[in-house]
């Protein structure tokens, strides 16, 4: 996820990443990691969270963002089958989240236009 | 493509969610859309969180999630229905060289429509019973490696995508040749970089050439291309064969 500037709104790393920052720290699955700073507020300090989940980022100084990438704890992509709430933009600029379609079977399919 | 076997199915409960990976945005995916006129959502996924967060390396490749919201097929090969074929584009003008050169290795990539869309019908129609519905653990075991490399990678892509949202060029360019050589087996994450590059002698394909400009290669800021890569990994191995 990109992150402008050197905090990260707690809700929205939660919505992108499926993590939950909760009073043991950020918390998927049957892990929890225990964050080394205050993390009840709404926002997160963007390089320590990253570095305490030992999440891989990278910097780009030049326009204030940075890219925190996922997590390799194991050595599957999926670390469970329950599907990430995707939320993306359609042409009109709004959003849709996976979690709408529950109830229906879905085929996820994706093209690019090159 | 995907139209009227969505329409169809549509009824039983299932739809069909596009996902269009390009870090141009809406602005990259609008004409396809527009001209395929969806009755699905069709998504714009401009920092291919399809590749993160589901391990898409090449397109088209399809997830299918069940009504729980469970994922009962990981990431694979999504060929159009098998009636569905399009023509090759006509056009009265000669393709420039390269372009022919890429159609006759596109014409050599292997797919398998038939198994696949047998085994979407079935899934349908038995939900959890069928065999091509897997079980979570066999999801999470067919899903993606996923090394501190690769996920490193993912974040150096996703930068890249930004700066290109942001028009610095300069910067997308050094992230995605990190992100190349990092996730060396994604084709999108080779194909979105080099789709972007702009090549006079392209024309209306531009975002297809994919490759150095026959004036002036040297300027090209990839170490490979389209078809340098499609000819050296071979088209039939392009996309990863159908399993059960």
């Amino acid at each position: 996820m990109i992150i402008h500037g050197a905090t990260i709104n707690t809700r929205s790393f939660e919505a992108e990443t499926g993590w939950t920052i909760n009073s043991e720290g950020a918390c998927k699955a049957d892990t929890c990691i225990p964050l080394p700073f205050d993390h009840d507020g709404q926002t997160l300090p963007a390089k320590a969270l990253a570095e305490a989940m030992h999440l891989p980022f990278v910097e780009a100084p030049e326009l204030d963002i940075m890219a925190i990438g996922p997590e390799s704890f194991g050595s599957h992509s999926l670390q469970t089958a329950r599907a990430p709430d995707l939320s993306l933009p359609d042409l009109n600029g709004n959003i849709h989240r996976l979690s709408e379609f529950l109830g229906q079977k879905v085929i996820l399919y994706a093209w690019a236009p090159y | 493509m995907w139209r009227a076997l969505r329409d169809e199915l549509q009824p039983n409960g299932v739809e069909l969610i596009t996902v269009g990976l390009d870090s141009l945005g809406a602005d990259g995916c609008r004409a396809a859309i527009e001209m395929a006129q969806p009755s699905h959502p069709a998504l714009i996924d401009t920092h291919h969180q399809m590749a993160t967060r589901f391990g898409v390396v090449n397109i088209p490749q399809s997830i299918w999630i069940d009504e729980q919201g469970m994922i009962v097929r990981p990431v694979e090969s999504a060929p159009p229905p098998p009636t569905d074929v399009a023509p090759p584009p006509q056009g009265a003008d000669p393709l420039p060289q390269r372009l022919t050169d890429i159609m006759a290795e596109a014409a050599q990539i292997e797919t398998d429509p038939a198994r696949y869309h047998h085994a979407l019908r079935d899934w349908i129609t038995k939900g959890s019973e069928s065999q091509y519905a897997l079980s979570p653990e066999a999801v999470i075991q067919r899903s993606a490696p996923l090394s501190k490399d690769r996920a490193m990678g993912h974040a150096h892509f996703e930068l890249a995508c930004e700066a290109v949202v942001q028009n610095e060029k300069g910067i997308a360019v050094r992230h995605f040749r990190a992100a190349h050589a990092l996730v060396p087996d994604s084709w999108t994450y080779r194909r979105q970089a080099w789709s972007l590059e702009a090549v006079e002698a392209a024309g209306p394909f531009a975002r297809f050439w994919q490759g150095p400009s026959p004036n002036a290669a040297e300027s090209w800021p990839y170490d490979s291309d389209w078809l340098t890569d499609i000819r050296r990994e071979g088209p039939a191995n392009y996309y990863a064969p159908w399993q059960d």
